[in-house]
C-alpha cells in the first residue's frame, strides 16, 4: 500500500500541531521529498500496513460513546456496596483529586531533573515521612504499583538479605496476593510454604514469614507469637497491612516487623475497577540499600539550601543493570501524590477517626447479621472492618438476590470457609445501607426457607 | 512535618450514625499517632505553591528521550474520572460490570491489530511489568516444550536497564550484544553467542539510540533458526504506530508502555501500564486475566474474564491499571485509523528536523536518518570548552525547556538523546534549536554561564552525593 494511501493528509488532529505546509518545509530542510524517505530503513513490504481500528471521532462523540460504556457498569453508590478484600471505598475530600490533577503534577516525569522537579520531590518525601509514622517502620519508599507486587518485592528483597531461598506464608493472608506471589517467586525458584493457623511454625530454611494483619477475613493475627516464631528461625517478618486500620491499631513496628507492605489505595484513590493503586514499602533502616524502588533523599543544593533528590539510585536498573535490585522504572508517582494529600488532609485526627468510623459500623452490622435466623459471625475472635458471615446457603446465590435489591454483597470465601461471605464497611456505609443489607438477608433466609417448605 | 499546628483540622469528619459499640481490646490499639496538623487553606497553599516548582509538558517543552512526553488530552482525564469507571469495585460480578470489560476488549483487539499481534494482556502495570511478563512467557514457552537448557537472554548494550534487570527476575543469564558502528546489531557477534541455550532476544525496536535497524529481518530469523523468542521491547512504538507492525517482522511478544505511546499522563513517574501483545504460539501463557467475548443463543454479547490454558499468572492483586487503560482507548478512537499514522508520522519529521538543524553544532554519533528521536553526543564541547552534557542539560532549564535524557544510552560518551514527539509545533522547535545553538556557543564564549546553570529554578544544582552518602529520608521520627 502506498503512503499516501494510508495517510489521509486531510484528517487534522488537534494533537498534532504540523500542517501539510509545515511538513512540507520541514521536509524540506531535512533534505527528503516525502514523509516516507524517513521510513526507509523499514524493510519496504511491511512499510503503510493496513489498520483495522475504527474511524476517528469527535471529543462530542467520544464523550457520548464513553459515558455510555461507563453506564452499562453497575455503580457501588447507587448500590449498596459491601465489597472489600484489598480494595475499599473510602470517602475522598475534594482536595485530593483538585491539587493532584494540577498540570505540573500531572504531566511531568520521573524527577531526573531535581531543580525542575521539587513539587514532586518534596510531595514523595513527605510520603515516605508519613508511611513510615503510619506503620512505624524507619524508612519507606516512594511506593510500588500496587500491594501485591510491593509484597512481591518484599519477599525478594528478604530472600537476598537472609541468603535463603525458602519462604513461609500465614495461610490468612490474601489468596490474590499469593497467586501473584507465585508469579514472581517461580522463576527465581523460591519456595512457598504454608503456615496454618496456630500449626507448623517457621524453620531455618524460610527467610521470612507473610502474615496480613488484619487478616484477608478481616481478623488480627497473634503477631507477637508470629514475630518470635520466624525471628527464632532467622528469618524476617514482612507485615501486610491496611493503611486504615493504622489509624488506630498498634503498628507492624510494634510487633517487631522487619518489612511492611500494603495496599495504598484506600488512602484517597478511587477504587477504578482495580488501578491505579499504590503500593507501600516500607523497612527498617538496616536494608535501605536492598529496598527496591524509587527514593527521595533531602540534601543541600550548591548555595547550601535545603532540596530533595532520587537518592540511592545505585540499587536501580538505570544504573546496575542486571544487579538492580528491581527492575521497577515508572512506578505511580501520582497515585503516591494522591495518597499524600489525603493522609495530610486527614491529619492526625482524620485518620483516627476514620479507623474508628469503620470500626464502629463494621461492628454493629456483625452483632445485627449474627442476630438473624441462619446466618452467623464469629464476634469473638477481634476484627477491623471486614469480616465473614457463615450463610444459610452458597453466598453466590445470595449475592444474586442482593443484587436485585440494589445491593452488592460481600466476596464468596466458600472455598475456604463453609459458605462463607466475606464482607467490608467502611465510613461510606450508611447505617440505612447497613440496615438494608440486613433486612434483604433476613428475607432471603426466610425466602430459602419457604422455597425448601 | 514542621508545619503543623496542634489542633488544626485539614478536613470535617463525618458522624457516627450507628450506636457506639464495644471498645476494641485495648492491647491492640496504638498510643499515639504524629501526622500533618494543618488546615485545609493551608494544605492547599502549600502544595499549590510546590507545584510549580516542577515543569511539565503542559508548561514546557520536554524533550525527554524515550520517555515520549506527548501533550495528554484533558478529555481523557475526565473520561476516566466518570463514576462508572473510577468508582467500580475491581472484585463486581462480570454482569455489573459489562462496560469496562467491554473497553477492555475492544483495546486488546486495538493494540494486537496496530502491533500486527495474535492476542494481549492488559494486565501488567508498567513497560518493566510487560517485560517481565514477556520474560516469564518465554520461559514458560521453553519449558513447556521440556526446552530447559535455554537459560540466556541476548540483550543489546544499548538497551534500557529495566531489559536486563526484567530478564534476571526471570530467572536468566544476560548476554549483552554490541552494537555495531552504524548503530545496527552486531551481525557477526550475534552469529557467535547464538546457541540452543539462548532463549531468547530483547530487541527495542527503534533502537534507544533511536535508529531502526537495518538487520532486522536477519536478526530476527537467526534468532527464530536456534529456536529464540523475539521479545519487542515496545517503549519506542511512537515511532511505528500505523506505519509497522512488529508482529509482520516475526516479533512473537511486545510490550507497549501506554504511558508513553497512548498518552497517560507521566504524573512524575506513573501511573503506567504495559500491555502485552503475543504471537499465536505464545497466546497460552499471557498473563491472567484475558477479556473474551461470547454470543449467547439470544444473540447478546457478554465480556467475562478468562484464564489462558498456561497462563504464567497474575501480574498485580486485580486487572491491571485500568485507568489509564480508559484513557488509551480513549486516546486511539480519537484517532482513529486516520490519525494513527500521523502520530509516527509527525514524531518522526520532527526529529530527523532537529537531527539535521543541529548537526555540526553537536556530534552526531550515528549520522543517518533517526525515528521519532535523536541521540547526540555534546562530546566536542567537552573536548574543546569543558563542557558536558550536564552543563548542556542545566542551561536549557534557564530557557524554560526540560532537559533532554542524558548519558543513555550508555554507549554514547556525552549523550543528549531528544525526543520532541508530535504534539510540538514546528514554532516550538525551531526555538528550542536556536537555544540550542545558542547554548553550545555560550559553551565557548562563557563555559562558566552553563557550569553554574540552572539560575532562575528554587534550587541550584542539588548535592546528590550527600544525598546518598548520608540519607535522609524523612522528616522527624
Ligand atoms: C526503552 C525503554 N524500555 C523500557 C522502559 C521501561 O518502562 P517503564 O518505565 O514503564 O517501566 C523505558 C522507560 O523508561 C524505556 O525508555
Amino acid at each position: 500500500m502506498s503512503a499516501d494511501q494510508n495517510t489521509d493528509l486531510k484528517f487534522t488532529s488537534p494533537y498534532t500541531p504540523n500542517t501539510k505546509n509545515d511538513r512540507a518545509e520541514m521536509l524540506k530542510a531535512i533534505g527528503v521529498k516525502t514523509v516516507d524517505d524517513l521510513f526507509r530503513d523499514i524493510p519496504e513490504n511491511y512499510l503503510n500496513p493496513e489498520l483495522k481500528i475504527p474511524d476517528a471521532i469527535s471529543e462530542m462523540e467520544l464523550v457520548q460513546e464513553m459515558e455510555e460504556l461507563a453506564g452499562l457498569n453497575a455503580v457501588p453508590g447507587d448500590y449498596a456496596s459491601f465489597l472489600g478484600s484489598g480494595a475499599y471505598r473510602h470517602f475522598i475530600p475534594s482536595i485530593v483529586n483538585r491539587l493532584a490533577l494540577r498540570s505540573e503534577f500531572m504531566t511531568c516525569y520521573t524527577p531526573y531533573q531535581p531543580e525542575v522537579s521539587q513539587g514532586t520531590l518534596q510531595a514523595h518525601f513527605e510520603f515516605q515521612s508519613m508511611v513510615c509514622q503510619l506503620t512505624g517502620m524507619d524508612v519507606a519508599n516512594a511506593g510500588m504499583y500496587d500491594g501485591s507486587t510491593a509484597l512481591s518485592e518484599a519477599v525478594l528483597m528478604a530472600c537476598r538479605v537472609t541468603k535463603k531461598s525458602a519462604i513461609n506464608v500465614l495461610d490468612s493472608v490474601s489468596p490474590q496476593y499469593k497467586e501473584v506471589l507465585k508469579t514472581f517467586l517461580d522463576a527465581p525458584g523460591i519456595k512457598m510454604d504454608s503456615l496454618k493457623d496456630g500449626m507448623a511454625s517457621s524453620n531455618e530454611s524460610h527467610a521470612c514469614l507473610i502474615v496480613q494483619q488484619p487478616n484477608y477475613f478481616g481478623y488480627f493475627e497473634d503477631l507477637t507469637t508470629l514475630s518470635d516464631d520466624i525471628h527464632k528461625a532467622g528469618g524476617l517478618l514482612i507485615v501486610l497491612t491496611d493503611p486504615i486500620s493504622l489509624g488506630m491499631y498498634k503498628t507492624p513496628a510494634d510487633y517487631g516487623a522487619d518489612i511492611v507492605v500494603a495496599e495504598g489505595q484506600s488512602l484517597g484513590i478511587s477504587t477504578s475497577y482495580g488501578g491505579p493503586y499504590v503500593g507501600l514499602f516500607a523497612c527498617k533502616q538496616d536494608y535501605i540499600r536492598q529496598m527496591p524502588g524509587r527514593i527521595v533523599g533531602r540534601t543541600k543544593d550548591t548555595n547550601g539550601e535545603t532540596g530533595y533528590v532520587l537518592t540511592l539510585q545505585t540499587r536501580e536498573q538505570h544504573i546496575r543493570r542486571d544487579r538492580a535490585t528491581s527492575n521497577i522504572c515508572t512506578s505511580v508517582g501520582l497515585i503516591a501524590l494522591m495518597s499524600t494529600i489525603y493522609m495530610i488532609s486527614q491529619g492526625k485526627q482524620g485518620l483516627k477517626h476514620i479507623a474508628n468510623l469503620c470500626y464502629q459500623k463494621a461492628h454493629y452490622a456483625a452483632a445485627q447479621i449474627n442476630d438473624i435466623q441462619g446466618y452467623s459471625v464469629n464476634l469473638d475472635r477481634p476484627f477491623f472492618k471486614e469480616f465473614v458471615i457463615s450463610c444459610p446457603i452458597s453466598p453466590a446465590k445470595i449475592n444474586k438476590r442482593l443484587l436485585s435489591k440494589k445491593i452488592i454483597g460481600g466476596i464468596d470465601v466458600s472455598s475456604q470457609i463453609k459458605n462463607g461471605m466475606l464482607v467490608c464497611i467502611t465510613e461510606t456505609n450508611s447505617r440505612q445501607e447497613i440496615d438494608s443489607l440486613v433486612t434483604a438477608l433476613r428475607e432471603i433466609s426466610a425466602e430459602i426457607g419457604s422455597d425448601e417448605k | 512535618m514542621d508545619r503543623s499546628v496542634a489542633g488544626r483540622i485539614g478536613t470535617t469528619l463525618p458522624k457516627l450514625d450507628v450506636p457506639v459499640q464495644d471498645d476494641p481490646p485495648k492491647n491492640l490499639l496504638r498510643e499515639s499517632l504524629e501526622m500533618p496538623e494543618l488546615s485545609e487553606s493551608e494544605i492547599v497553599r502549600y502544595l499549590t505553591q510546590i507545584s510549580t516548582f516542577n515543569f511539565s509538558i503542559d508548561h514546557n517543552f520536554y524533550p525527554l528521550g524515550s520517555c515520549t512526553m506527548k501533550y495528554n488530552p484533558k478529555v481523557n482525564d475526565d473520561i476516566a474520572a466518570l463514576p462508572g469507571f473510577s468508582e467500580i469495585h475491581p472484585l463486581q460480578e462480570e454482569s455489573t460490570v459489562q462496560g469496562a470489560l467491554k473497553l477492555m476488549h475492544h483495546l486488546q483487539n486495538i493494540l494486537a491489530d496496530i502491533t500486527g499481534m495474535a492476542g494481549t494482556s492488559l494486565a501488567p502495570m508498567a513497560g518493566a511489568e510487560g517485560e517481565l511478563a514477556g520474560m516469564l512467557m518465554t520461559r514458560a514457552y521453553h519449558q513447556r516444550n521440556g526446552d530447559t537448557k535455554r537459560t540466556k537472554i541476548l540483550v543489546p548494550d544499548s538497551a534500557h536497564g529495566t531489559n536486563p534487570a526484567s530478564a534476571v527476575m526471570a530467572g536468566f543469564e544476560v548476554i549483552s550484544l554490541n552494537t555495531d558502528s552504524k548503530g545496527n546489531t552486531d551481525i557477526e557477534a550475534l552469529k557467535y553467542v547464538l546457541s540452543d541455550e539462548i532463549a531468547g532476544f530483547m530487541l527495542t525496536q527503534p533502537s534507544t539510540l533511536g535508529l531502526f535497524d537495518t538487520n532486522i529481518l536477519e536478526v530476527v530469523n537467526m534468532v527464530r533458526d536456534v529456536g529464540g523468542i523475539i521479545y519487542g521491547d515496545g517503549a519506542n512504538l511512537n515511532a511505528l504506530v500505523g506505519k509497522l507492525k512488529p508482529g509482520d517482522l516475526g516479533f512473537d511478544i511486545l510490550h507497549s508502555n501506554l504511558h508513553k505511546t497512548f498518552t497517560q499522563p507521566h504524573g512524575g513517574g506513573g501511573p503506567g501500564a504495559g500491555a502485552v501483545m503475543v504471537s499465536e504460539r505464545i497466546l497460552p501463557f499471557l498473563p491472567t486475566p484475558v477479556i473474551d467475548r461470547q454470543i449467547d443463543k439470544s444473540n447478546s454479547e457478554f465480556y467475562s474474564f478468562t484464564r489462558p490454558e498456561h497462563t504464567i499468572g497474575k501480574m498485580g492483586a486485580f486487572h491491571g491499571n485500568f485507568g489509564a487503560l480508559v484513557r488509551a482507548y480513549a486516546y486511539i478512537r480519537t484517532l482513529g485509523k486516520q490519525g494513527v499514522p500521523k502520530v509516527s508520522e509527525d514524531a518522526v519529521i520532527n526529529a530527523n528536523y532537529i537531527r539535521t538543524q543541529l548537526k555540526g553544532i553537536y556530534d552526531l554519533p550515528y549520522d543517518r536518518t533517526c525515528m521519532h528521536e535523536v541521540v547526540f553526543s555534546a562530546r566536542n564541547l567537552k573536548r574543546d570548552y569543558g563542557v558536558t552534557a550536564l552543563d548542556v542539560s542545566k542551561r536549557l532549564i534557564d530557557y524554560g525547556i526540560h532537559p533532554p535524557t542524558m548519558y543513555f544510552p550508555l554507549i554514547v560518551e556525552e549523550a543528549l538523546m531528544i525526543e520532541p514527539t508530535e504534539t510540538e509545533s514546528k514554532e516550538t522547535i525551531d526555538e528550542f534549536i536556536d537555544i540550542m545553538k545558542k547554548i553550545a556557543q555560550e559553551a565557548e564564549d562563557d563555559p562558566g554561564l552553563l557550569k553554574e546553570a540552572p539560575h532562575n529554578t528554587p534550587n541550584t544544582r542539588l548535592d546528590e552525593a550527600l544525598a546518598a552518602r548520608e540519607p535522609d529520608l524523612r522528616w522527624n521520627k
